[in-house]
């Protein structure tokens, strides 16, 4: 799917999170939204979600207008920086609850869940954990579960809130070529936010650096390194 | 005390000093304190609840039984399992969303609220049981009105649920609200980016995650509705047999001097207590899995 940010802008009481920016994703690319904190960098990607709605601008999916859409309608998997499982309930339970919750008439039967779930399992290569608890699970784990449910509910994009914040360097580097893997074998348009520049060029096809709530530059990672366009992210790449 | 084997004579004489962690107390503090502590509880918990019952029982379970099924004592008890009934599902309902709002959203305002959650515990009960006499007493129009139309509030029933409400307003939200803000708002979030409706969400995320804390809330709302006494002192009237509740037919019976039947009545007030806190550790013991597993990540 692609997405079309249009002038999008954001205030919190009278302070700007994000200024007037612009951005355009081409279908089934891997974005990544590189920058420090209180760049503004997850409000965008709330926005994308629906989970915080701009002041002014527009969202366009598909060159349809999306800006009003409710969170529930949108159908972004979402996976939040603390993946946000659902506690009290098994990596089962958590991954059908996407499934669970809709409306009867495409509602699949539980059988057809109980598959969908089981595959969901083995593609994040964690096929026996499904009766387990969230409080079980390493945090590599629950990133991956967290990744699982997002695309349960058979996403029209992949949206990742610094998916691989909180885990151990090897772990980082495991998770992030799974990222890349489910991304190419799904196609999904893929946004996910980070700080750690390294992480952005590595993985992603398309990287957005972002300071102070507006956009510095948009490029393939190696015309970033190359040709930085301001000295903000010439200082920012190189740290 | 782990003892290592250790070749050296200077080096077992070392590990022969006793171990001390650096939380440890010497015995002499600790057993001062737990000594302290036992005769505090001693004084103040143990000993007032076995007078209770020494008295109730002094002649005899028939006696004591007999002063339980006066037509007053029996009417008593009904209403206030009445008012008991009534109020606490109301503010379960009530503090939950008050708790909700407070710690899901974000309003102008919303320091004012909170505050205003705590005037029944900072405000004293028979001062707010004055403000529902103001308010809806036989001095002012609407009270007219109200005993007019038959529907009075003051010195009825509607007054004392009422009183209560107000009093026990508090211990819900007061227990929800921590907890909610502690959990943040992710998980909900994530619910609704399912697809999951907010109704949906509420009753397959929120409430499941706040389910301990909200039973605490609820048991000790039920302990202080079954017990107030000075809010609707001021409310009931008093009226025998109509408004006078468990904790107010304790009073009446002591001035009286119906000593046995006033420890009777306190110690039935007692034993209820005790059914909510067994009720309690039941259910902890019950779901200790469930606590231990739905306990922070």
């Amino acid at each position: 799917m692609n997405i079309d940010i249009e002038e999008i802008s954001k205030d919190f009481n009278s302070t700007f999170a994000l200024h007037p920016v612009s951005l355009s994703i081409p279908s089934g690319t891997l974005v990544a939204l590189l920058g420090p904190s209180g760049s503004g960098k997850t409000t965008l990607l709330r926005i994308l979600g629906g989970l915080e709605f701009p002041t002014a601008g527009r969202v366009l999916f598909d060159a349809s207008d999306a800006t009003g859409l409710s969170v529930q309608v949108r159908r972004a998997g979402f996976v939040f920086q603390s993946y946000a499982l659902f506690r009290h309930m098994t990596v089962f339970d958590n991954i059908a609850y996407g499934l669970r919750a809709r409306p009867r008439k495409s509602r699949p039967q539980s059988g057809e869940i109980t598959r969908r779930v089981t595959k969901l399992l083995e593609l994040i290569k964690l096929p026996d954990i499904g009766a387990r608890y969230p409080n079980q699970l390493s945090g590599g784990q629950r990133q991956r579960v967290a990744l699982a449910r997002a695309l349960a509910i058979e996403p029209r994009m992949l949206l990742l809130d610094e998916p691989f914040g909180a885990l151990d360097a090897k772990v980082r580097k495991e998770l992030r070529q799974g990222l890349r893997d489910i991304h190419d074998t799904t196609g999904l348009t893929t946004v996910f936010v980070t700080h750690d520049q390294e992480e952005a060029m590595q993985l992603a096809d398309l990287v957005v650096v972002m300071s102070m709530g507006r956009i510095e530059q948009v490029g393939k990672p190696d015309d970033i390194r190359a040709r930085p366009k301001t000295p903000f992210v010439r200082e920012f790449i190189s740290a | 005390m782990i003892s290592l084997p250790s070749p050296t004579g200077r080096a077992a004489q070392a590990s022969r000093r006793p171990f001390r962690s650096a939380t440890t107390e010497p015995l002499v503090i600790k057993w001062t304190l737990i000594g302290l502590c036992f005769s505090v509880l001693t004084v103040l918990l143990f000993a007032p609840l076995i007078a209770i019952f020494d008295e109730a029982l002094r002649r005899g379970w028939a006696f004591a039984l007999a002063s339980l099924s006066e037509p007053d004592a029996q009417s008593a008890i009904r209403l206030t399992l009445l008012v008991a009934a009534i109020t606490v599902p109301l503010n379960a309902i009530f503090g939950i969303a008050a708790a909700w709002a407070i710690t899901k959203f974000d309003w102008r305002g919303k320091a004012w609220v909170i505050t205003l959650i705590d005037l029944p515990f900072s405000i004293s009960p028979v001062v707010a049981g004055l403000l529902f006499v103001l308010m809806f007493g036989s001095n002012t129009a609407l009270g007219v009105w109200l005993v007019a139309n038959g529907f009075p509030i003051v010195f009825a029933v509607p007054g004392i649920l009422l009183a209560t409400l107000f009093i026990t307003f508090p211990f819900v939200a007061r227990e929800l609200i921590p907890v909610m803000l502690e959990q943040g708002r992710a998980e909900e979030e994530a619910a609704l980016t399912l697809g999951a409706s907010g109704w949906r969400t509420f009753v397959t995320v929120t409430l499941p995650n706040i389910r301990w804390a909200l039973l605490y809330g609820v048991l000790l709302c039920n302990a202080r509705a079954m017990g107030e006494f000075g809010a609707v002192a001021v409310v009931s009237g008093k009226i025998r047999g109509q408004t006078t509740t468990m904790p107010l037919m304790i009073e009446m019976f002591y001035n009286e001097y119906l000593s046995v039947a006033a420890f009777t009545m306190a110690g039935v007030l007692a034993l209820l207590a005790f059914v909510t806190l067994t009720l309690k550790s039941v259910l902890e013991w019950r779901y200790a899995d469930q606590l231990a597993a739905t306990h922070r990540h």
